[in-house]
């Protein structure tokens, strides 16, 4: 499919896809808070949204996975006037993560919304959660710069709401989604400022557009501003060392559920922006964007992984102990990032989905044992390993994972990681790859530990089924993507590549889509 | 359909499903069926790569079919079945799923096409076995088994030192023939002869086996030294050093087995010896040689299953395995006594019995071959085979003194494995040519030729008559209660007083130390905790003010370095 040009004007729903990954949940979204919460139908018709959705991305990433890109022309406008949504491999497979992980959480969040979000908010609830996740599968797919940052608005204000609804179970959500609200605002503002500066100078807002406009402008300050304004708004809501203040407290404030989502999703979105201006709209060859990286990202990757990996060994709070473990995760995909190899950049890509899964795990497990437990500190959750075997073994999973051990997916995506740092002669730092990694050992050992090694705290019943389930299902992904890697592999590879061949430019002006090969669409 | 499935992982799911199957009938047909189905799978398999997998970047090789390694996988198979069989009353599950893989790690690693398919498999063997030494769950089992891990495991880890070395050096992992010489290679040689228990290396294998518990050492004498019987014919067949290592092989095991009192171990150093006759078939290496080889790995299979078998019998029984307890067993044990000779008849080459067939192949290669003294070697270890195994076995268990101990017959289910094997063991030494017709190479040889028969049969004749000789005037070693030293006295002895001493120095210079180093640490910790711990600097919830300078600060850095660059 994605070799060959479709030119005429085929209106078959198949090549409508593209839109319908966004139109099922946006307007699943109002739906939801017209029906009302009554009886699960909200909750109902959130989860059929996130499994058309994935669906939609499986086929997407079907199409695009082996090389080529998708280009869809909104309302039959060409770019770089229509706003276009272009998919290749690194968004397809990023949406494919997305969409999957929400449609593993939804059936955990329905017991855990039930306890822990007060039953008049529960459609709100759904309405908000569904927003924001076509939000961040907006950011995605869109290949219009502006539109990025609309998406971005739309899941962050949502994200926000959904943050704020474990008010319910601990007031302090509202601090934490408070200031999350004002970092995150900052952040777009930031992200805005870069894109107001890159309209200035190139008056195009499409990213291929704006990839060949640059190009031979890169001496410009204004453009180099922009750049900075980019990566530090976008920094922020990667979590970047030092800017990742505000990740602790939402991550441990938030619904058990949202956590679990926005730990495995929204990071990662926003990591991909961040890649997709480094590397398509912006090009690596900029010496200035070569010394960000080396001289800034780099050196607080590494910050990044050690001091929140030691943060999280003190930690007396499971669930935020796993929120600072996110904050070092996060470091080793900037690590690849700053490679500036294909190698490194498929670390990245792959690192970006292996953990997504692995937090899938792991937050929806702290969901479980909080439901049972009542809170997700260690003194509470002590010895829970017996009463809840099910769960207690999947987060055992999750964690083996985490730490990377061979047969797990965390392994996988550290494997290649240490591979890239050796490609480009980096030594020094793949020791600290594998170093930081025995930080993690310890702190998945805590909870380990507390789940088999002490006498339970209290008598509990196993999670619902409902929860056990999609555990099961992330923590046996997690396995199954540590031993077969031939799909997560291709798609980092093809990502890492497509990324490195810059940007394809413009696509084809044709009225509904084309179905185009990388590097034809150029010229 | 089952072409498609490398015949390792058939064993790996009867393990699995042996642990899901209650114990009892179901679980013990179980055990016998599948190896069955898998021996029939072997037979029919087409040759040729059949399973190739990337793994890594490495291509791997998981079914590599050719006629020398479906002979191995073949008996590899039939043996699980018979020794499954034998093993009928057992309700141990750690037996029952430790046997399978055991098994399957064994036949992954005939058919591993691959050094580091073989790693994986040979690391197997090692780890899977040992828990049928401890299953007899006796401290002494314990301490065996461990000594027989670390030996079993320090292989696997020369091996794969072995097989990066020569990757590196290469640049290919596949598993043919090589030639010693880089350290590598030599790696790999040495890796295999710790499991061929070379001369010096054998000490795990006569530690080990009679330690096991009875069926375990049925399974046990099959599959690992046959393996690395198996590896060397496949990758140093024809290298000259191992005719001599192999005649040393037959030799001096002999001595030992000669004295020694404990049946089980009497009959390791024996496997010993007959592993010394395929090291000479291998060292020679011409395709007849190989031939030999194979053709006596496959029967040497057998009868030694057979002889662990009535003697484990025995032990089933009467709780003891020692000569000198044991002795006039035949009344009440007839047919384990009658099965006890046939594969006692089988070791010692009796002509028609299944030995003389396989090992006429080696003997006389050797002597094609011009090795006057290797072939001088193995005639005398002939002699030696029929004194140890042919005759001490049978006539200190069933016949000489009477030891007054009155067992009933062995078990049904044990019988039948027995008859079983016991058949094949005739069946192979009347028709031989079902046998060399699987062989890797075209067989053109009679063993039933006049000169052959009558010198064997000289041969053990006058074996016989120097047994009767010495027995009758008293000059034939006593079975007495004792404990034989061979060289592994240098490591359960020597080594740990060595080790002792050297310890406590230590101990003392660590104790001195540590108190030194436990105060640094523990100030580095507590720092750490300072800093990153739930109060600390580091995790403190921060104002939101704090943080917005932060993002101003990150922001002016990055233009700083963006603009001064």
């Amino acid at each position: 499919m994605a070799t060959e040009s479709v030119h005429d004007v085929a209106l078959t729903l198949h090549d409508q896809l593209p839109i319908l990954q966004l139109v099922v949940p946006f307007l699943a979204a109002p739906l939801v808070m017209v029906v009302g919460a009554g009886r699960g139908v909200a909750w109902l018709i959130a989860f059929l949204a996130s499994l058309a959705a994935f669906a939609i991305s499986a086929l997407l990433l079907a199409q695009v996975i082996d090389g080529g890109f998708l280009s869809y022309q909104i309302g039959g406008w060409a770019p770089p006037l229509g706003i276009e949504y272009r998919i290749d491999a690194v968004n397809a497979f990023l949406l494919f993560l997305i969409s999957g992980v929400s449609t593993l959480v939804l059936p955990f969040a329905y017991e855990s919304v039930k306890a822990e979000i007060a039953e008049r908010n529960q459609a709100l609830f759904y309405t908000c959660y569904l927003l924001c996740f076509a939000g961040l599968l907006g950011v995605t797919i869109t290949g219009d710069a502006f539109n990025v940052f609309v998406f971005l608005e739309i899941s962050s204000l949502s994200t926000y709401a959904i943050i704020a609804a474990g008010a319910d179970r601990d007031r302090r959500a509202l601090t934490a989604a408070y200031d999350y609200l004002v970092m995150g605002t900052i952040g777009a503002t930031f992200f805005v400022i870069g894109l107001g500066l890159l309209y200035m100078m190139t008056g195009t807002l499409n990213m291929g557009d704006l990839a060949d406009r640059i190009a031979p402008q890169t001496d410009n300050r204004t453009i180099q501003a922009a750049f900075a304004f980019i990566v530090v708004g976008m920094g922020l809501k990667i979590a970047i060392y030092p800017l990742h203040l505000w990740l602790p407290n939402a991550y441990t404030y938030a619904p058990s559920a949202v956590t679990a989502f926005l730990a495995a999703t929204a990071t990662k979105v926003a990591v991909y922006v961040l890649l997709r201006f480094s590397f398509s709209v912006f090009s690596p060859g900029f010496a200035f964007e070569n010394y960000t990286y080396e001289l800034i990202i780099l050196p607080f990757a590494i910050l990044a992984m050690f001091a929140a990996s030691f943060i999280a060994i003190f930690q007396t709070d499971l669930k935020r102990m796993l929120a600072y473990s996110s904050i070092a995760q996060i470091g080793y995909m900037l690590l690849g990032l700053s490679l500036m190899n294909a190698s490194g950049l498929a670390a990245t890509m792959v690192h970006l989905f292996n953990h997504g899964i692995t937090k899938a795990v792991l937050f929806m497990g702290v969901g479980a044992l909080t439901l049972r437990a009542g809170s997700s500190f260690y003194a509470s959750i002590r010895g829970m390993g017996r009463a809840m075997p099910l769960t207690a073994a999947a987060m055992v999973v999750g964690g083996l994972s985490l730490i990377g051990v061979p047969g797990t997916a965390g392994f996988i995506s550290k494997w290649v990681l240490v591979q890239a740092a050796f490609e480009k002669g980096w030594w020094p730092v793949a020791f600290l790859i594998v170093l930081s990694s025995l930080l993690a050992v310890v702190y998945v050992w805590r909870f380990v530990e507390t789940l088999y090694l002490h006498e339970p705290a209290r008598d509990a019943a196993e999670a619902p089924l409902t929860m056990v389930v999609p555990i099961w299902i992330t923590a046996l992904a997690c396995v199954w993507f540590g031993i077969n890697t031939d799909i997560t592999m291709t798609a980092a590879n093809t990502a890492a590549e497509t990324l490195l061949s810059g940007s394809t430019g413009l696509a084809e002006p044709s009225p509904w889509t084309s179905a185009l090969p990388a590097g034809e669409a150029s010229h | 359909m089952l072409e498609s499935i490398p015949t390792a992982f058939l064993f790996f799911a009867m393990g699995l499903l042996a642990m899901a199957v209650p114990k009892g009938a179901a679980r013990s047909a179980l055990l016998v069926v599948i190896p069955l189905i898998a021996a029939w799978q072997v037979w029919t398999l087409p040759e040729g790569n059949l399973a190739p997998v990337t793994f890594f970047g490495l291509d791997l090789e998981l079914m590599r079919v050719d006629r020398l390694s479906r002979v191995f996988g073949l008996i590899f198979c039939l043996i699980a079945a018979l020794g499954n069989l034998y093993a009928w009353h057992l309700k141990d599950t750690v037996q029952q799923v430790a046997a399978p893989l055991y098994a399957g790690s064994a036949i992954g690693a005939v058919f591993a096409g691959d050094l580091v398919t073989l790693f994986f498999y040979w690391e197997g063997t090692a780890i899977a076995s040992v828990f049928l030494i401890w299953a007899r769950r006796t401290l002494g089992a314990y301490n065996t088994g461990l000594r027989y891990l670390i030996i079993q495991v320090g292989s696997g880890v020369i091996l794969m030192a072995g097989i990066a070395l020569l990757y590196a050096e290469t640049g290919s992992i596949a598993f043919d023939r090589m030639t010693l010489g880089s350290l590598g290679t030599w790696c790999i040689f040495f890796a295999f002869g710790i499991k061929c228990a070379f001369p010096l290396l054998h000490n795990w294998l006569q530690d080990a086996y009679p330690a096991a518990t009875i069926t375990g050492t049925v399974v046990l004498s099959a599959f690992t030294t046959k393996l690395a019987v198996y590896a060397l014919a496949r990758g140093f067949a024809g290298t000259e050093i191992l005719i001599y290592i192999g005649a040393i092989m037959t030799l001096f095991p002999i001595f030992f087995a000669e004295i020694e009192n404990d049946m089980r171990r009497v009959l390791s150093y024996s496997l010993n010896n007959q592993l010394g006759f395929m090291v000479v078939g291998i060292g020679v290496g011409s395709e007849m040689a190989l031939n030999g080889t194979a053709a006596h790995a496959f029967v040497h299979i057998l009868y030694k299953a057979l002889l662990f078998m009535s003697v484990g019998a025995v032990l089933y029984r009467t709780g003891k395995v020692k000569a000198s307890e044991l002795g006039g067993l035949y009344r009440t044990m007839p047919l384990t006594a009658t099965f006890c000779l046939v594969g006692a008849a089988s070791i010692s080459a009796f002509p028609l019995f299944s030995g003389f067939i396989a090992k006429a192949l080696i003997l006389d290669q050797a002597a094609a071959h011009h090795h006057a003294i290797v072939w001088g070697a193995l005639v005398f270890a002939s002699a030696g085979v029929l004194s140890h195994s042919g005759i001490k076995i049978p006539f200190f268990t069933f016949f000489a003194h009477d030891s007054g101990m009155r067992p009933k017959e062995a078990p049904t289910h044990m019988l039948i494995a027995m008859g079983i094997t016991a058949f094949l063991c005739i069946f192979i030494g009347v028709f031989p040519g079902t046998l060399y017709a699987i062989l890797p190479y075209e067989v053109d040889y009679h063993p039933y030729t006049a000169a052959h028969v009558v010198g064997q049969l000289l041969l053990l004749c006058f074996a016989l008559l120097a047994f009767g000789v010495l027995y009758r005037t008293g000059r034939h070693p006593a079975e007495i209660r004792c404990i034989n030293v061979d060289s592994d006295v240098i490591y359960r002895k020597a080594a740990p007083s060595v080790v002792h001493i050297a310890a406590r120095a230590i101990s003392a210079i660590w104790q001195a130390h540590a108190g030194f180093w436990m105060r640094k640490t523990d100030l580095v910790l507590r720092g750490l905790y300072a800093s990153h711990g739930p109060e600390g600097r580091m995790a403190r919830v921060w104002p939101t003010g704090a943080m917005v300078l932060w993002i101003a600060i990150l922001l002016g850095v990055t233009l700083a370095v963006i603009f001064v660059t």
